[in-house]
């Protein structure tokens, strides 16, 4: 058990309790220096489940993941493992929930040790220090990513690739069961793209963690969600498997895209096209 | 490779986050033994409190009438309750130590680790390696109240420096902090956008606003110019003990605010997405930390004046040699920056004997050149 097991933190990783969503948003609404970005979002993720937020540029899917991670005010319900996130003091709801911003700070001269040690604050006391238990579960997750060669490297200096499984690590290392990862292969060539979804599909897997993801690559992100979300206007216009949500007709509407959808081993791939000139 | 069965074994209560509980005893074979964090090296305790003592005995030992510091360091375990050695030092050369020179050493470190310490927090608090423990207007708020005093007050109009009345630095410590309050409330004016860049853009506009008003002061009483400028330049020379009490209260605060957040302010270099997400309060920690560097900074000006480059020299090469955690960079800053301060004052009041030059004037004599040096032959880090 967690060192400073609290009531509210047991109720909102107690996953295991049958039927009870991952993440529960009811009529979310969320204005930025009063411009509202999202009105009235209704999003249910399941616990173990895959979703990927889709939507055109600045639709408010990053928006949506920092309402749900708790680092902006919003207006509306969310409720984690069936625990109102309000009610969630700041420390429990980051065993709860880990974040990956769509590109974190790399500080300069911090070591791959040190960045992902950072990810066991939700453990340290306030004003406290890393105890060994932290180093080692710090170890233990630098190993499972393949990462062990690296702790001593600065993370300034790993590729691309490297990088982005640090950041992942330092949110595993967090412990948390529901993951918010912020388009995290928009940096990635198509090789280390895969590479890290299928880590993320495999951790989630041996681990039981939930993703609520966002993303812009439409074929990648249906080859990996269970589900998928098609944000627009402010708010959800498609819930849906992606064979329902990536349809030609919903990606012309709300992308303005002229795509091809053609089926896939495992999801739909979406094909841009060229569009008709008119005239011609 | 790795089995999936970890969804069910050690009983897990919580879900099977992955690492939520401390980890198991057995770690995974081949876990390197060597990898501790980066932290505090002791070793490099071992040389800032070293290179302390150092400068504590030649500090006390060198000036017009030379001691041996074996004798000064005797005289000085002497003031440690219980001690007593025989240090070979007449009546009179006894009160040189304890009377004159240590009061000064003292003060010299005082304010030394202070600036040193704050310019580290500045840094880590606005992630801006180029940040100061001047940056938010304490040094125009300090030098805007100090010239009005001497220029309208009258003080200090003997034309001699060493008789500044007790108004001078109550002047300066009140200019500094409403200095910070005014940049504090400037820079959220933003209202929600309240970031730390908007603090820093409110910290320029109140300097120059305060300097234009310490510049017209200056030019309608011209014959305050020479006591203002003494003290613009910083000075050690006047420093007794109840110079080192006025500080002390302050140092100690500062001190033990700063340090106790040193692992905070690691985690809010990531970012304060970062630092939210791990559970921390990013902007109540930065405004505290800004509150408590604030203050010891204002407290540092009041008693010696503006003493630039130490807040950005010795934390960057603290950052360059031990490395860039603000575990590492804020104790050491301390102690080499109060280590710094008081050798540069030795250099002040020896170089050009009899006359002293402004410490303020040593410190940017030395810190740029050796600044440069520094960075030529370590800049990994910046790169």
């Amino acid at each position: 058990m967690s060192r400073e097991p609290t009531a509210a933190a047991d109720r909102a990783t107690g996953a295991g309790a049958a039927g009870v969503p991952a993440v529960e948003v009811r009529g979310l609404h969320v204005s930025l220096d009063g411009t509202p970005i999202l009105t009235g979002v209704d999003l249910t993720v399941a616990a173990g489940e895959w979703v990927t937020v889709i939507g055109p540029n600045g639709a408010g899917k990053s928006t949506l993941l920092r309402a749900i991670g708790g680092l902006l005010s919003a207006q509306g319900a969310i409720t984690l493992f069936g625990t109102p996130s309000a009610a969630l003091r700041r420390r429990d709801r980051a065993r709860v929930v880990a974040t990956v911003a769509q590109s974190p700070v790399v500080p300069p001269g911090m070591s791959v040790l040190d960045y992902v040690l950072l990810g066991r604050t939700p453990y340290i006391p306030p004003l406290g220090r890393e105890s060994a238990a932290d180093v080692a579960a710090v170890h233990d997750v630098l190993a499972r990513l393949d990462l062990s060669g690296f702790h001593r490297r600065e993370l300034a200096t790993l590729s691309g690739g490297e990088r982005q499984r640090v950041f992942l690590a330092r949110a595993l290392a967090q412990g948390a069961t529901l993951l918010l990862l912020d388009e995290p292969t928009s940096a990635l060539d198509i090789g280390h793209q895969q590479e890290v979804l299928e880590l993320v599909d495999q951790l989630r897997r041996e681990h039981g963690l939930t993703v609520l993801a966002t993303m812009h690559d439409l074929s990648l992100a249906g080859e990996y969600a269970d589900r998928m979300v098609l944000l627009a206007d402010r708010g959800v216009v498609a819930v849906g498997t992606p064979e329902e949500v990536l349809t030609e007709h919903l990606l012309a509407t709300h992308y303005r895209a002229s795509v091809r959808v053609v089926p896939g081993t495992h999801g739909p791939l979406v094909v841009p096209v060229r569009p008709q000139r008119s005239g011609t | 490779m790795r089995s999936s069965q970890s969804r069910t074994n050690e009983g897990s209560v919580t879900g099977a986050p992955l690492v939520a509980a401390p980890a198991p005893p057995t770690r995974p074979a081949g876990t390197p033994p060597a990898s501790r964090p980066v932290g505090l090296r002791k070793r490099w305790l071992v040389a800032g409190v070293f290179a302390v003592l150092v400068a504590l005995v030649a500090g006390v030992s060198l000036g017009p009438v030379s001691l041996p510091a074996g004798s000064v360091a005797a005289e000085l375990l002497n003031l440690i309750p219980g001690v007593h050695l025989d240090s070979g030092l007449t009546e009179r050369e006894i009160a040189i130590v304890t009377e004159l020179r240590l009061p000064r050493v003292v003060l010299g470190l005082l304010v030394g680790g202070l600036l040193a310490l704050a310019g580290g927090c500045y840094q880590g608090v606005f992630r801006n390696p180029l940040a100061d423990p001047y940056l938010l207007g304490v040094a125009a708020g300090a030098g805007l109240a100090v010239t009005a005093v001497i220029a309208l007050g009258g003080a200090g109009r003997q034309g001699s420096i060493t008789g500044l009345p007790m108004t001078i630095p109550l002047a300066a410590f009140a200019g500094s902090l409403l200095a910070v309050t005014m940049t504090y409330l400037l820079g959220g004016a933003g209202g929600r956008s309240r970031s730390p860049t908007m603090l820093i853009l409110a910290g320029v506009a109140v300097s120059a606003f305060l300097s234009a008003g310490q510049t017209y002061l200056l030019q309608r009483h011209s014959d305050s110019i020479q006591p203002v400028y003494s003290w613009l330049l910083g000075r050690l020379a006047t420093a007794g003990w109840h110079d080192v009490l006025l500080v002390l209260p302050y140092a100690v605060l500062t001190t033990v605010v700063v340090l106790l957040h040193r692992r905070e302010l690691d985690v809010l270099a990531v970012g304060d997405d970062e630092a939210r997400s791990l559970g921390l309060h990013p902007q109540r920690s930065r405004y505290l930390l800004i509150a408590a560097a604030s203050l010891g900074t204002a407290a540092a000006v009041s008693a010696t004046g503006l003493i630039g480059f130490v807040g950005i020299i010795v934390p960057h090469t603290v950052r360059l040699l031990a490395g860039s955690s603000y575990r590492v960079i804020l104790p050491l800053s301390l102690l080499f920056g109060a280590a710094f301060l008081a050798l540069t004052d030795v250099v002040a009041r020896t170089a050009a004997a009899p006359t002293e030059i402004p410490i303020g004037v040593v410190t940017a004599l030395l810190g740029g050149p050796f600044f440069v040096l520094v960075l030529r032959t370590a800049r990994r880090v910046f790169t």
